[in-house]
């Protein structure tokens, strides 16, 4: 039951070849079986099989939307009413949830089954889920190496089969790297087009959630219930939303594809660049015209980006002050102490690195020099992604510069895991949408492929990744486990 | 440009953060990293660049004046730390 895509799983489950609630109850064994991957910070089981049951009722009456009885998963940076929702911090290891996400109320009116909330970098600050205070998870395909962050828990489950698809978030490049690393299919949409309410804020002007599943088909899907405008977040957009699905049998006969030269020198990895190359051939082969372009200012990007989060972090953690919910300090002496032991007991190093960078750049004499500086970088990296898309379709290129790395390997020197984040933190710059696609090994380790492309191009870039996924069958590979 | 031990207790104190001791070289090293990362930025000319703030250059949406939320006081009270009478306790600030 587990191997199959979301539309066979509703064909199956109207065909009545099994219920939600017996599909559920598998979804659930086989995350008890792999509970060393560490993919699931809290797994809802009652709150699952009550949905299945529902779920089941709901498709004996008919009219039940597509993803009506399929358990899928959450990461844990989206609100749940009455579950708890951790952000993979001791700061909220205390706090359930008073209300849903947006994202959640969707995905529960759309009849999903909720199996659990999933592990995560701290506050979504990392790229290898070891900040996470409640430890590493263990990517699938490799046991010894990350998954990715820091939607690393949503990636591992999608990759192990711990959940039929999953959501993820993307500030700077925490959907697609995951999804590289563990050999699924992930798309971090438009700034602005899946709503932010109740998705704790990390980086306000970056941050944006998006589906991470087996394959853009199902991706489609998931997006379907996750797009659309809402008045409760100010900055969602109001565009409408095309049928992601609709769009996904289109040619590819004429597309033009740009490949940045800055994307595709010194760093890559070799066995990486080669693997990319390949799977640029196939798309050759389907029709699409390739050439070379050149985006200058990409190289400024991670040096922009560790200003405008780490500033916009350091504003939205203040929240976290030990008053009105999350964790508190023993015995505190005064206000003062009480915030400040609070936050220094509640927060792990990396997220305080980044508090601490923030502040130091928004606070007087530096704002100009770190924060308006990084602004105005941001315009011009923007630009080089308008001009580039101005002449071509989409932009492809590597997610990363290598495979996934070693659990304990880079988290000792924070800079170069910042380093590694090179390929996708110039795209959340721009607020371009970008998708992670699985296109080949290297040593036994998952290869994504990034396919960028206009403001509010998902319906292409799933296009794109579908029609390569028609004839190749790398989205289909499952670890050994 | 690197960071002392005193800059980061100083930018600690702002953020109302606690630092053990213990790692104030590693934070004091590490930001001092970062601020040579950033320092790349220099080589960039962006005089007359306009600041981009928003991915869309979107401008903040208004909604009219009028309440459209419930009070929930209980219900939120109910995750605090610790509360009295519907009040939120923290320790004495005057005394």
């Amino acid at each position: 039951m587990h191997t199959k895509s979301i539309s066979q799983l509703a064909h199956s489950l109207r065909a009545r070849e099994f219920s939600s609630v017996e599909l559920t109850q598998h979804f659930l064994q086989r995350i008890k079986r792999h509970q060393d991957l560490n993919a699931y910070i809290t797994v809802t089981e009652e709150l699952a099989l009550a949905q299945a049951k529902a779920a089941d009722a709901r498709l004996a009456a008919g009219d039940a939307p597509v993803l009506t009885g399929l358990p899928i998963a959450q990461k844990d940076i989206f609100c749940t009413l009455g579950v708890k929702t951790s952000c993979g911090s001791k700061m909220l290891d205390n706090f359930i949830a008073p209300y849903n996400a947006a994202v959640v109320e969707k995905l529960n009116a759309a009849g999903a089954v909720l199996l659990g909330k999933l592990n995560m970098d701290e506050f979504a600050m990392g790229s290898s889920n070891e900040t996470s205070y409640y430890g590493v998870v263990k990517n699938p395909w490799d046991t010894s190496a990350v998954p990715g962050g820091s939607s690393g828990g949503s990636a591992a489950a999608v990759a192990a089969r711990l959940a039929v698809c999953a959501t993820g978030t993307d500030t700077g490049g925490s959907i697609r790297q995951p999804a590289a690393f563990c050999g699924i299919t992930g798309l971090k949409p438009t700034y602005g087009r899946v709503s932010r309410y109740g998705m704790i804020a990390y980086a306000s002007s970056l941050d944006q959630g998006g589906p991470m599943a087996r394959s853009a088909e199902d991706a489609a899907i998931l997006l379907q219930t996750m797009a659309g405008f809402d008045e409760k977040d100010s900055t969602s957009v109001d565009q409408p939303v095309p049928d992601y699905s609709a769009g996904l049998d289109k040619p590819l006969a004429g597309l033009k594809v740009g490949l940045p030269k800055e994307f595709f020198g010194e760093g890559l990895s070799a066995d990486v660049a080669q693997v990319l190359l390949a799977a640029i051939d196939e798309y050759r082969k389907l029709g699409a015209q390739v050439t070379d372009i050149s985006m200058p200012n990409l190289k400024l990007a991670i040096p922009a980006y560790y200003v405008i989060a780490p500033a916009e972090c350091s504003a939205n953690l203040s929240r976290f002050d030990g008053v009105r919910f999350g964790y508190r300090c023993e015995n505190p002496a005064d206000l003062t102490d009480l915030y400040t032991r609070s936050r220094g007991e509640a927060f792990g190093k990396e997220v305080k690195r980044r508090i601490l960078m923030g502040t130091y750049a928004l606070s007087a004499g530096y704002y100009d020099a770190y924060y308006i500086k990084a602004q105005k970088v941001r315009r011009l990296i923007s630009e080089d992604f308008k001009k580039a898309l101005a002449e071509v379709d989409v932009i492809m290129g590597p997610v990363t510069p290598t495979t996934a790395f070693g659990i304990g390997e880079k988290i000792g020197d924070p800079i170069s895991m910042y380093l590694a984040d090179i390929y996708t933190i110039a795209i959340n710059l721009a607020g371009v949408p970008a998708m992670s696609v699985p296109v080949g090994f290297s040593n036994g380790k998952p290869v994504g492929l990034q396919i960028i492309g206009h403001h509010f191009a998902e319906d292409r870039l799933l296009n794109v990744a579908h029609q390569y996924q028609q004839v190749t069958d790398w989205h289909q590979q499952a670890p050994d486990i | 440009m690197s960071l002392t031990a005193d800059d980061v207790n100083k930018i600690a104190h702002l953020a109302r953060l606690g630092i053990d001791d213990q790692d104030m070289g590693s934070y004091t090293k590490d930001l001092s990293g970062m601020l040579e990362l950033m320092a790349r930025m220099g080589e960039l000319d962006t005089s007359g660049v306009e600041p981009m703030a928003h991915p869309l250059d979107q401008v903040q949406r208004l909604r009219p004046d009028v309440v459209t939320e419930t009070n929930q006081r209980d219900h939120f009270q109910a995750i605090a730390p610790k509360v009295e009478d519907g009040l939120y306790l923290v320790p004495k600030v005057i005394e």
